[in-house]
């Protein structure tokens, strides 16, 4: 990977978060083909703390979080993990891709899924052990699913889906959770078990990341905010950083007259 | 069917027929579900440039050579169809269409322009191979089996295929947790470390050294139809990739045992005197396989699909 002088390229070394965040991101870059999708983009996610990535549709926020994890790759930009390369941390993130991302029809059922969250552990040849089986089961219960284990995931709906996709996060037992868009098209009764377990992991020290669509749950699920339009916009604690002004710069004329609307009442 | 008879006239194409159609049908579990299943297709029609050049190079028509010409052509066309997909940034499938035609059309003015077109490479050789003729005349009976100097008569391509098959076997098996997190979920795979290039590569490679392996001992009707008919059939057998394979190869050994002894007395039994291809007939067989478990699997529906419609 290229080096990027950013404008602030002084962070790079003076800033002391750089060592210690879960996740810190510098001079990010990726293009599709000649259009950058994220540009020179600084991430310093706070430990132990629930941080929402929102913007515009195609601002970039999915592309950062997969760029950042080596998915796609990068023009430039340096990735640290609990201060360290990412090759060498890859055991402490949990990554949850959008839940459209997969072919539902594959063939295996919902235990097997959770299951993969143990393939670092487990490894190439070793036996799946009673123990493991356990663990899996533990996290279909956490997010309410237990009685599905041996359904096929075809059947699921986007819901449930969607928590079968968290219990996987859970049996990776990281200290990182990478989320993309969790929340999109699931029921009510799903956003409420998924917000649930995603505090209960920041009560347990956990450090959790999403990319956020709904404007309206932000001020009450997440302590920071990161907004992206390609570039960073602002980054910081929801009552300084959540307001109409950075908002407004965010989202541009793109946003709607309903999501206007909404931003009033949220942000007051 | 006497040993003396079975043994070195059968047995030999039984069990030829048999290692490639499930050394073709492995792989193709996962090519199906990835949506590459074209990919058996696209290899037996590029190998031809393949073979032609390794033709030209040593003059003459041997097995090792034209294998590697083969195997060279097929990484040469894997490349392609990856570079071109990348950087025209279009579906899998248009780009293994581009280079499969582009390299066949390649192999037929190589063979055209140059004087090979004296030597046996013909179509009905390329695609139904020549099962019948794999014979073992060294063997008097099932006792040949134990018999060295018998056994080293065994036609070549016999430990050929089951090497190939071996290899597919330990490939798929080594790497059966990650070929399966890849396959459903790329993104999660990678974000976990698989290397899902490098794997998919070795799984396309794979998929292509039985497709050559095959191609040289059974012509590329075998190929083509085991890639797919027998993993599209075990698909609508099964909810669980495990149990799909298992019937994949199930249906791969059932196709080869029944289309070879169709192929050999079928024609008697309804009163004509000639033998048919038993490739052709193999290839058949998978696809009335097929047709049978697109009727009565019990998997057949797919997830989301609308009610109603079965």
């Amino acid at each position: 990977m290229l080096d990027l002088i950013c404008e602030n390229g002084d962070v790079q070394t003076q800033d002391g978060l750089w060592a210690d965040s879960p996740l810190a991101i510098r001079g990010l870059t990726v293009t599709y083909g000649q259009k950058p999708a994220v540009f020179s983009v600084d991430m310093t996610v706070a430990a132990g703390q629930m941080t929402a990535i929102i913007g515009p549709n195609g601002a970039g926020k999915s592309t950062l979080l997969k760029a950042a994890l080596g998915i796609i790759p990068s023009v430039s930009g340096r990735v640290k993990v609990f201060g360290a390369d990412l090759a060498q941390q890859r055991a402490r993130i949990a990554y949850v891709p959008q839940r459209a991302s997969v072919d539902w029809d594959f063939p295996t059922r919902v235990i097997d899924v959770v299951l993969m969250g143990l393939y670092r552990e487990v490894g190439l040849m070793a036996r799946i052990r009673g123990q493991h089986r356990a663990r899996a089961q533990a996290c279909l219960e956490r997010v309410g699913m237990q009685d599905f284990a041996n359904r096929q995931i075809g059947q699921l709906s986007g819901g449930q889906q969607q928590r079968v996709f968290l219990a996987r996060a859970l049996a990776q037992a990281a200290d990182l959770y990478l989320l993309d868009e969790p929340f999109a098209g699931v029921d009510a009764a799903t956003e409420k078990a998924i917000i649930s377990v995603l505090k209960s992991l920041r009560e347990a020290g956990k450090t959790v990341v999403v990319v956020h669509h709904d404007l309206a749950t932000v001020r009450d699920y997440f302590d920071n905010v990161f907004l992206i339009n390609t570039r960073k916009i602002a980054e910081g604690p929801v009552e300084t950083t959540f307001t109409a002004d950075t908002l407004q710069e965010a989202y541009g004329g793109r946003l709607a007259a309903t999501q206007v609307d909404q931003l009033q009442a949220v942000v007051g | 069917m006497i040993g003396a008879e079975f043994v070195p006239l059968s047995l030999p194409p039984l069990l030829i027929g048999t290692f490639a159609a499930v050394a073709c049908a492995l792989p193709g579990n996962f090519l199906l579900l990835r949506r590459q299943a074209l990919i058996g297709d696209a290899i037996s029609h590029v190998v031809l440039p393949g073979i032609v050049v390794a033709f030209l190079l040593t003059g003459a028509i041997s097995t090792w050579p034209m294998m590697l010409g083969a195997a060279g052509a097929s990484v040469v066309a894997v490349a392609l169809i990856e570079a071109i997909r990348r950087l025209g940034r279009i579906e899998p499938g248009a780009a293994m269409g581009v280079v499969f035609t582009t390299m066949f059309a390649a192999g037929v003015l190589l063979l055209e322009q140059t004087d090979t077109s004296t030597v046996h490479l013909d179509v009905e050789h390329a695609l139904y191979g020549n099962l019948e003729s794999l014979i073992w005349l060294d063997a008097i009976g099932w006792s040949s089996l134990w018999d060295p100097v018998a056994l080293a008569g065994l036609p070549p391509e016999l430990p050929r295929m089951a090497l190939a098959l071996l290899g597919v076997g330990l490939f798929v098996t080594v790497f059966w947790r990650p070929l399966k997190i890849s396959t459903f979920d790329e993104g999660f795979a990678q974000a976990v470390g698989i290397a899902t290039g490098p794997l998919g590569l070795a799984l396309v490679v794979t998929a292509a050294i039985a497709a050559v392996a095959a191609f040289d001992a059974v012509g590329s009707i075998i190929v083509i139809a085991m890639f797919i008919c027998p993993p599209a059939s075990a698909r609508m057998m099964t909810d669980q990739l495990e149990v799909q394979v298992g019937w994949s190869a199930i249906f791969a050994t059932l196709s080869a045992i029944l289309g070879y002894v169709l192929a050999g007395y079928g024609p008697l039994l309804i009163g004509l005197n000639d033998a048919v291809s038993a490739a052709g007939m193999i290839a058949t067989v998978s696809g009335v396989i097929l047709a049978i478990c697109a009727r009565f699997g019990p998997c057949r529906t797919r997830a989301g699909a609308p009610s109603g419609i079965s």
